[in-house]
């Protein structure tokens, strides 16, 4: 029943990149009967082809075409080609994530008006408010199915969220629950309920997990107005003398290059994808890459301020059994000044399989210091922070100067350095952390240094003003009317929260709005 | 409730011999050098590089990474692939073999294995802790060792659960110790 497409019809909405910005849009669209084409760069697999394996999985999933990265932070020296970690296949990150769903807290779309100038940071207020979202958030919600919502049971205890649970009451904390999870605590939408396998990160072989892979894009394609064309990797986007984009190069599945005409085009490959390309489609009208006049594109790149605690006990914990992230505690997300930085953060479960915990425990150590942690693998509890950090000009996605990837594009170059605010961030969560373990009896701690970007945010981000960012309060660029960006790195400033319930929001925000412009002839 | 082990107990030599070196003329040390007990001398083995230095590459792997319940088998098949990678690649060859021969160098005259005691070993390992050669055998361990199937139970990991049908009932809430 998926409708396939004309390299030459100039009708339809291209959406390039399927995960949970462009797999949820690309349903919308469909559903309101708009001709939608996807183009994805990675292949497309079912769920029950997915293994309960870190490292295979990884390697079946990830992006692994070429990446540098630079500046201060540690990730570009454990892993100087692996800055991300993001997914290359239909469904996007949405096969790897874990399904925290959380919405934004009111003062964090008005960062510059409640945090004030803070020296080093760009901080800036959304042009758009909770108020704004709130009908979209509740749709989202209800899409993904999230636990805690709409009267959803939240999914039950397991071992890891019991010892967070523990320390947690130890310290006073307030709301601590199993959290707001995008994964079924029973039976719905025509998927089952969580088995507790413990291999969210993997994939969902169960498909009790949300992905756009096994639910907006068949529901959209069951439309017959919406084709997935996978292993499709754009390479640039392309625009005629009146400044509209046209259509867009990319190579197939044999590497060959195609062009497909297009109404309009919606960018939502990830917030390193996404700027790479609009930098990679500079022309002579647009020097500096499309939808650039403000020099924004590519800048400001956000990937939250993150680490985990890890916590050995004198008795088995078994943490890896069950929901990988269904566990949260909420209290630190407000913003108080008085802790000694702006903004908040979440601490969640985490556990990591034996052969991720090896690699990412402390990347690069080795002896007895390391050793002896591993020892205790099956007595181990863990937790990852997640808060808000500053939006950095010369934190930045850029083209490399140097190297391409096999299809002759420049490969990503990504820039990253904590800002003041985030060390003293991540220090608090670190503490509170330790301390809420030892308030259970563990018998040793340890502050775990971040992962590579699991969330990447902000390369394109939202302004009222079309001086001081990419596109406007609907995701369409200032620049080019036909032209959108439908993924996180709309972010004008991070949150606390997980990203990913505000992108499939902003999502659904921006198909009524793309829909209307079409109906009025606009675009 | 209790953990339930899925890992075979150890691997064959015919096992051993599939994942590790390719064919070719092997060859079988014996005598002072070896660490391992006799049953298990095929770990060293080799087709490219020189027996002696798998054997203090081994050594190598086990000060790096020390677990001491993981019998030296599973360190062995760790650091298998170096010798296939020589095999195939006369740099690789030249990266390790110089390597060895460096630690030896610096570990005095009975060598690197010649060394008694872990803290002494370590101390030589500090000194080329930046170099290629050591961030080449530990960055290829820390995914050849923990990635053994056959290692996880020894930490009490499961590894694969959907095939048992997760652990909705098999202990993912079973802490008592609260
Ligand atoms: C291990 C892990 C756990 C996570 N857990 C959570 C969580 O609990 N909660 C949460 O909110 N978020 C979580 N995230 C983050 C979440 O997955 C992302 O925020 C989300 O998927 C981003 O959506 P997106 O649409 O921007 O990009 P993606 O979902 O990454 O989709 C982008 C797609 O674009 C494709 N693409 C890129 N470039 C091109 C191109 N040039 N041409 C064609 N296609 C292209 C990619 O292949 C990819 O499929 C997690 C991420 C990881 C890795
Ligand atoms: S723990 Fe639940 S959500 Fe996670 S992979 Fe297993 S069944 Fe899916």
């Amino acid at each position: 029943m998926p409708a396939p497409y004309d390299l030459n019809d100039e009708n339809v909405v291209v959406i390039i990149g399927s995960g949970a910005g462009g797999g949820t849009l690309g349903n919308e669209l469909a559903q309101k009967g708009v001709d939608v084409l996807i183009l994805e760069a990675g292949p497309r697999l079912d769920y029950t082809d997915f293994v309960n394996d870190e490292w295979d999985s990884f390697a079946q999933l990830a992006w692994r075409d070429k990446r540098a990265t630079g500046g201060g932070w540690r990730v570009s020296k454990d892993f100087p080609n692996l800055p991300a970690w993001i997914v290359k296949a239909v469904g996007g990150t949405t096969t790897h994530w874990a399904g925290a769903s959380l919405r934004f807290q009111d003062h964090e779309f008005k960062t510059l008006t409640n945090y004030g100038k803070i020296e080093g940071a760009n901080l800036l207020d959304w042009p758009i408010t909770l108020a704004d979202l709130e009908p979209y958030y509740d749709r989202a919600e209800d899409k993904l199915g999230v636990t805690r919502t709409h009267g959803i049971e939240g999914l039950p205890d397991d071992n890891n969220f019991k010892v967070m649970k523990a320390g947690a009451d130890e310290l006073g904390y307030k709301e601590c629950h199993t959290g707001r999870m995008a994964i079924n605590s029973a039976e719905r939408d025509g998927r089952m309920a969580c088995q507790q396998t413990g291999f969210c990160f993997q994939g969902c072989k169960w498909g009790a997990k949300w992905s756009t892979l096994y639910t907006e894009i068949p529901k959209g394609e069951a439309t017959g107005k919406l084709e997935v064309r996978p292993d499709s990797m754009v390479l640039k986007i392309e625009h005629d003398d009146s400044g509209k984009v046209t259509n867009v190069v990319y190579a197939d599945k044999d590497g060959k290059l195609q062009s497909q005409k297009a109404r309009v085009v919606c960018v939502a490959c990830n917030s390193i994808e996404s700027p790479r390309l609009l930098l990679n489609s500079a022309s002579n009208t647009f020097r500096d890459g499309l939808a650039n006049s403000s020099g924004q594109v590519g800048k400001n790149y956000m990937r939250h301020t993150t680490g985990s605690v890890y916590a050995v006990f004198d008795k088995k914990v078994h943490m890896y059994r069950g929901t990988t992230m269904a566990g949260i505690i909420r209290d630190e997300a407000r913003n108080d000044p008085s802790r000694g930085f702006v903004g908040g953060y979440e601490l969640e479960t985490l556990s990591l399989g034996l052969p991720f915990m090896a690699a990412f425990l402390n990347p690069g150590d080795w002896g007895r210091s390391f050793t002896t942690a591993l020892d205790h693998y099956d007595s181990m509890a863990g937790m990852w922070i997640v808060g808000e950090d500053m939006p950095q000009e010369q934190n930045a996605v850029k083209l490399h100067a140097e190297l391409k990837d096999e299809h002759g594009m420049p490969i990503p170059d990504v820039w990253f350095t904590d800002h003041p605010n985030d060390v003293a961030m991540r220090n608090h969560a670190y503490q509170q952390g330790i301390a809420l373990y030892h308030a259970v009896g563990a018998t040793r701690t340890m502050p775990t240094p971040p992962y590579p970007s699991t969330h990447n945010l902000g390369t394109n981000r939202m302004s009222e003003n079309p001086r001081d960012g990419v596109v406007n309060r609907h995701g369409q660029t200032h620049d080019i009317k036909n032209l959108f960006v439908s993924d996180g790195s709309q972010f004008t400033t991070g949150g606390a929260e997980n990203p990913t319930l505000t992108i499939v929001t902003l999502a659904l925000r921006q198909a009524d709005y793309i829909a209307q412009e079409m109906g009025a002839r606009n675009i | 409730m209790v953990t339930i082990y899925t890992g075979k107990p150890g691997l064959s030599r015919r096992e051993l011999l599939k994942r590790g070196s390719a064919a070719g003329a092997l060859f079988v040390i014996s005598g002072s050098a070896v660490l391992l007990s006799a049953t298990e001398s095929w770990a060293l083995e080799t087709s490219a590089l020189k027996p002696e230095t798998m054997a203090t590459l081994i050594q190598m792997a086990r000060d790096i990474y020390p677990h001491d319940q993981v019998p030296d088998r599973y360190y062995a098949i760790a650091v298998k692939s170096h010798d296939e990678q020589a095999g195939k690649d006369p740099a690789h060859k030249e990266l390790i073999e110089n390597g060895i021969a460096d630690l030896d160098r610096r570990s005095g005259v009975g060598g690197y294995t010649g060394l008694g005691w872990e803290e002494d070993r370590v101390a030589v390992l500090r000194q080329i802790e930046t170099t290629p050669f050591f961030q080449t055998v530990r960055g290829g361990l820390v995914v050849s060792l923990y990635n053994q199937k056959e290692v996880w139970p020894i930490f009490g990991y499961e590894g694969e659960s959907y095939s048992k049908g997760g652990y909705i009932k098999r202990g993912f809430d079973d802490i008592e110790w609260l």
